[in-house]
């Protein structure tokens, strides 16, 4: 089962990482419109 | 108010006849990329006569789309969509008259010379008749639901190609239907079902489309 | 009660301010606790071993995408019934969570089916409904985008969703029976093994912690398209 970890890392992975990259580039924006 | 839609259907043909050509380059497109598919796929037989109604489907899709910017943006420029906004007759009579000749225009020559690109894909000539009916029964609907991204996408930059991401979506469910029915009389049993669901879209959209063409008018118009 | 007290910007941009800290630590908390039942608690598979842990995103996050475009759409209808500014920027403001929970559906659902099925990618009923479920919110954002003059845009924005959400059943069924056309031996690749307890109870942790997620990004969202628009 080990070589299913890449798709386990994987879709998690990308998942976080998409959330979180929406989450960053929102407190830009909120950034430049506060200022 | 069925003498204002005449008038528009009435105008509308003749102002497509004053402009022949325009008409037959979205025919000759349909021609053109049902051609493509065997360059891209191969010549044999088998598989064209498994993508025919699929590939005859799509580029009439594809076709139908290609005329649709040109729905209203003639009227828009020349201030004839205003006059209508203003006038008596209900926007939505005359909306649905215009969807209507733009299918006469180019869906139904579209679902008469489809024998012909079925012949080049060597369906056998029994279904015919359930692809052309199809197409009669599917266009229309590709019209009246197209109408609703011409009117939202009236005057944009990008217009063609933001028209054609926007109606797509809405389309697949003609294309599952209409290349469906054809599948299924291909393989014995009859696309009788699929075809009045065709039935049943058509109606429901010529009911309720121009409302949402008309509603999308006056939001563009504003 | 004034319903319409909130549906002002002015008033409704301070009230996101004090919602969305809250709806944020309450998606972390149940995120936290999605997580520690989907990994700890829920038992492994017989078939399929660990990766159906996969289902503790994929579903929630399904199950997100079409939940956000009814509710886009609830709050555009509202907007074009009411003629309330407010409606229609959070229709607009719950559009790319919208577009990327539909991604992360179809990202997770394809790294399921590689280990499960063999291929990344099969033409799945809801597989292939998830796709044009984004192709509709990618052609939203899209029409906003092209239409500089905000009042349009959200009216524009506000007919597609509504004449997109009443096509989706219509789009889902004709897929759902071009599928079962097509579908030859293979089975449906989203079929989730069946359901222990804990497991289940993992999946609905993670669909409550999007669903606070998505709340508070929009209710952030919203605030930063009320401030862009006051300038």
């Amino acid at each position: 089962m080990s070589d299913h970890a890449f798709y386990l890392w994987g879709a998690y992975g990308v998942t976080f990482l998409l959330l979180l990259l929406e989450i960053v580039f929102l407190l830009k924006r909120k950034r430049e419109t506060k200022a | 108010m069925l003498d204002a839609a005449f008038c528009v259907v009435r105008r509308d043909l003749l102002l497509a006849w004053r402009r022949r050509s325009d008409v037959a380059t979205a025919l000759l497109f349909f021609v053109i990329v049902a051609s493509l598919f065997p360059l891209g796929v191969g010549a044999e037989p088998n598989l064209l006569r498994s993508i025919a109604p699929g590939v005859i489907w799509v580029a009439a899709l594809l076709s139908s789309m290609l005329s649709l910017a040109r729905l209203f943006a003639a009227d828009y420029a020349d201030g004839t969509l205003e006059q209508m906004l203003l006038g008596a007759s209900p926007l939505g009579v005359i909306a649905g008259a215009k969807a209507a000749a733009h299918w006469i225009v180019s869906g139904l020559p579209l679902a008469l010379i489809a024998p012909l690109i079925a012949l080049q894909y060597d369906l056998p000539s029994a279904l015919y008749g359930v692809l052309a009916l199809s197409l009669l029964l599917g266009t229309p609907v590709l019209s009246m639901i197209g109408a609703i991204g011409a009117a939202l996408t009236l005057g944009l930059r990008g217009g063609g190609i933001l028209l054609s991401l926007l109606v797509l979506p809405l389309y697949v469910p003609v294309l599952i239907l209409g290349a469906g029915s054809v599948d299924m009389a291909a393989a014995g049993m009859g696309g009788e079902g699929q075809l009045l669901l065709l039935a049943a879209l058509l109606v429901s959209s010529c009911a309720f489309a121009p409302w949402a063409i008309s509603a999308a008018l006056r939001i563009s118009m504003e | 009660m004034n319903w319409f007290w909130y549906a002002s910007p002015q008033t409704f941009d301070p009230l996101a301010g004090r919602m969305a800290p809250w709806f944020a630590a309450a998606a972390a908390a149940l995120c936290a606790a999605g997580l520690y039942v989907g990994f700890f608690v829920a038992p492994t598979d017989a078939q399929q071993g660990e990766v159906y842990r996969i289902i503790f995103i994929h579903v929630p996050a399904a199950w997100l995408s079409m939940f956000i475009y009814v509710v886009m759409s609830c709050w555009a209808a509202l907007g074009l019934a009411f003629n309330t500014r407010l409606s229609g920027m959070m229709a607009s403001a719950l559009a790319p969570t919208g577009a990327l929970f539909t991604a992360i559906a179809l990202w997770t659902g394809s790294l399921w089916g590689r280990p499960t099925w063999g291929t990344y990618w099969v033409w799945d009923a809801r597989l292939t409904s998830e796709l044009f479920l984004l192709f509709l919110y990618l052609g939203f954002i899209a029409l906003q985008a092209a239409i500089d003059e905000p009042r349009r845009a959200d009216r524009a924005g506000a007919l597609l969703a509504i004449v997109g959400v009443v096509n989706i059943p219509i789009i889902h069924y004709s897929v759902v029976w071009w599928n079962t056309l097509h579908q030859g031996a293979s089975v449906s690749m989203t079929r989730a093994p069946t359901m222990a307890a804990q497991m289940l109870a993992g999946m609905l942790l993670m669909a409550l912690a999007f669903w606070m997620y998505s709340i508070a990004v929009t209710l952030v969202r919203v605030r930063c398209i009320i401030r862009e628009r006051q300038g």
